[in-house]
């Protein structure tokens, strides 16, 4: 579903590069982890599969299905069916999340040519998607992720998936600043999403995320390359030895 | 100071233009004192403090510059609303136009009819208001429109008045030049709400003085839109007594050139004064807020709140200030006027400016310009938001505060409507 080869990418405003060769398939219906150090690359990764500006892809290519990725705007990107579940979700002063939530739904059915929701349909199924995230009605009112606690705007990150049902789901980092119910809670509501035709791409640091959503496949990153390719018994290897042992293996 | 001969031959060519209408003793009175102080001030130039980042030139030249009527499909504000409409075509009252004018606790008339009567309650505010705001600094375009101007209503409040006076002003001439002054009296405990809408003329010159009596409330929701090469200069000179309230927003959409002046003294004890405006600017386009608050009582409160985008070379200004005098203990300013520059080609000027001579008071002021937050952008494109959506969408935002600041919901509502119909109709791509 999403196949990532041989991708290169530098910064744009200086001459760094960034990613330097990362070859990757993720297959429908999977979960596969990216693990590694701080500044292997990780979240440049899901930036350039999203289409933040500020990269400069040098080489190499990345398709959902079968489309050209890195030639869409970001907007066609989230419509052909990618998502990114922020690190770091944006405070939006002004914008109400429910309008942001509708806008962002019924702008992506019409890039697909599909009908828009109604606002009394939206109502009924925001309301029950909120409920098992246990979003309550105030957040949905308030403006986007301003004022959020760092568990409330990851599970507000989630809503946004659970409404917006993309094929292929990156999570960037999605435990960092989640205690140990709102990493549950977060969880839950991913493995929720969990289905035949979904693909999941799990960027992590750690690998307690790992143990409430389990990988199919693990990756390691290192020096914007991927070093070593496994199954979950990799991840747990992370945790016991470090990265030291499998970056020394590969050196 | 003594004045220019260019300022001097300025204001005397203008003043030759320009006939003093007849009237009452009192009001004969009243125009040929206020033809005094534009002769004693000089009208507005280019290198006035005051006239700094607005050239007054079109504001003052003999001649109106001549202005296109607008051609759009869309349909004026307030439509939908129950009102008493009070038109006006290119300055000139229309009856025919018009509603009745009469209401519950309310008395409307025009200002040609006050204006021959031998004794009104008006003379104790016509052009009044506006002398007193002339102190510490000149408006001489208010003080020509006290002069010159022979049409306008004259409304009384008497208790609360249910349906909102709308005055409506109709662009229908492209060489019009029109000057039109209202006053309007709130008696105590009364309410009152007026709207105002419409381009008016090619060049528009409107004053509208206000008292606003002890427990009085005033609310004041005005659209000035449509046309793109209309001039206009306005002043609201607001007077309030103890526990009163006064509320105004603006929305400013379109327009060469458009200087809003509102002068509120707080002369009772715990009144609240709020100005608030939204601007949309794109291209030729020219809009200046000048808000002047005295706070002369104690426990007073009153906020700035103006927003502005501006795109495609549009320009935009913003001179307030807060006085508090001595005396005028635990008053509570605040002031804030922002900028959303859309494009590296407009251009945002702002003068927030505190004198306080009191030592326990809270003010606060703030200013700032920016561009949309790239961020932000970023995070709604992510979800499939299109560019110019989110343009829209984070614009609405930005002037959401502004537009906060009108008490009644179904009046925000409309405004909002209108914002967002503008920017769609523009969006790009």
């Amino acid at each position: 579903m999403l196949e990532i080869k041989g991708l290169k990418v530098k910064l744009e405003e200086e001459d760094k590069q960034i990613l330097k060769g990362v070859d990757l398939t993720v297959e429908a219906g999977k979960v596969h982890a990216i693990m590694g150090p701080n500044g292997s690359g990780k979240s440049t990764l899901s930036y350039v599969l999203s289409g933040r500006d500020g990269y400069e892809v040098t080489d190499g290519t990345a398709s959902l299905d079968g489309e050209d990725l890195l030639d869409m705007e970001a907007e066609d990107r989230a419509a052909a069916g990618l998502f990114l579940a922020f690190q770091y979700p944006v405070e939006i002063p002004g914008v109400g999340n429910m309008t942001f939530l509708r806008t962002a739904v019924n702008a992506q059915r019409k890039a697909r040519g599909e009908e828009e929701m109604s606002a009394g349909e939206f109502l009924k199924v925001v309301r029950a998607k909120a409920k098992t995230l246990k979003i309550d009605a105030d957040m949905l009112k308030r403006p986007v992720n301003v004022g959020f606690s760092g568990g409330e705007k990851k599970r507000n990150e989630i809503l946004q998936m659970a409404m917006l049902e993309p094929r292929m789901c990156i999570l960037d980092e999605t435990d960092s600043g989640l205690d140990v119910d709102a990493m549950k809670l977060v969880s839950e509501g991913v493995n929720a999403l969990r289905s035949e035709g979904r693909g999941f791409l799990v960027i992590t640091h750690y690998q307690r995320l790992l143990d409430h959503i389990k990988p199919d496949v693990v990756h390691i990153m290192a020096d914007g390359r991927i070093i070593k390719t496994g199954g979950p018994e990799l991840a747990l290897e992370v945790e016991q030895n470090g990265y030291a042992d499998i970056l020394a293996e590969m050196a | 100071m003594a004045l220019t001969q260019p300022k001097i031959d300025a204001t005397e060519a203008r003043l030759a233009a320009l006939a003093v209408p007849s009237g009452a003793s009192w009001m004969v009175d009243a125009r040929s004192d206020a033809v005094a102080r534009v002769r004693a001030m000089g009208l507005p130039a280019r290198r006035d403090e005051y006239w700094r980042y607005t050239r007054p030139d079109s504001l003052i030249q003999t001649e109106a510059p001549q202005a296109a009527l607008f051609e759009g499909e869309e349909t004026p504000v307030f439509g939908g609303f129950d009102r008493l409409k009070v038109v006006f075509v290119d300055g000139v009252f229309d009856p025919e136009a018009s509603d009745a004018l009469e209401g519950e606790n309310l008395s409307i008339e025009r200002l040609s009819d006050v204006a021959q009567a031998d004794i009104h309650w008006a003379k104790d505010l016509f052009g009044v208001l506006e002398t007193n705001g002339q102190t510490p600094v000149e408006r001489p375009l208010a003080a020509l429109n006290t002069a010159f101007a022979t049409d306008g209503v004259v409304i009384r409040a008497t208790g609360v008045v249910s349906k909102p006076v709308s005055l409506i002003y109709i662009h229908k001439s492209e060489t019009s030049d029109a000057m039109l002054h209202h006053v309007i009296k709130v008696d105590d405990g009364a309410e009152l709400t007026i709207l105002e809408n419409g381009p008016a003329a090619a060049r528009f010159n409107k004053v509208m003085e206000i008292d606003v009596a002890d427990n009085a409330g005033f609310h004041h929701i005005r659209a000035q839109g449509r046309d793109h090469e209309r001039r206009a200069v306005t002043h609201m000179f607001a007077r309030l007594g103890t526990q009163s309230t006064f509320k105004s927003f603006t929305l400013t959409v379109n327009g060469k050139m458009t200087r809003n002046e509102c002068v509120i003294e707080l002369t009772g004890d715990d009144a609240i004064a709020h100005v608030a405006g939204s601007a949309l600017g794109d291209g030729d386009f020219h809009h200046d807020d000048t808000v002047f608050i005295t706070h002369d009582a104690e426990r007073c409160e009153s906020r700035q709140v103006f927003k502005k985008v501006l795109r495609n070379g549009a320009t935009g200004v913003f001179q307030g200030k807060i006085l508090v005098k001595q005396g005028a203990q635990k008053t509570d300013g605040y002031q804030i006027s922002q900028s959303l520059l859309l494009d590296d080609d407009s251009q945002f000027y702002a003068k927030p400016e505190l004198e306080i001579y009191a030592d326990d008071v809270i003010c606060s002021h703030g200013s700032t310009t920016g561009a949309i937050d790239e961020e932000a952008m970023f995070y709604l494109r992510a979800r499939g938001v299109p560019h110019g959506i989110a343009t829209d969408l984070l614009t609405l935002a930005f002037l959401a505060e502004a537009v906060d600041e009108i008490e009644n919901q179904e009046l925000a509502d409309e405004i909002s409507n209108r914002l967002e119909g503008w920017l769609t109709r523009r969006r790009a791509g």
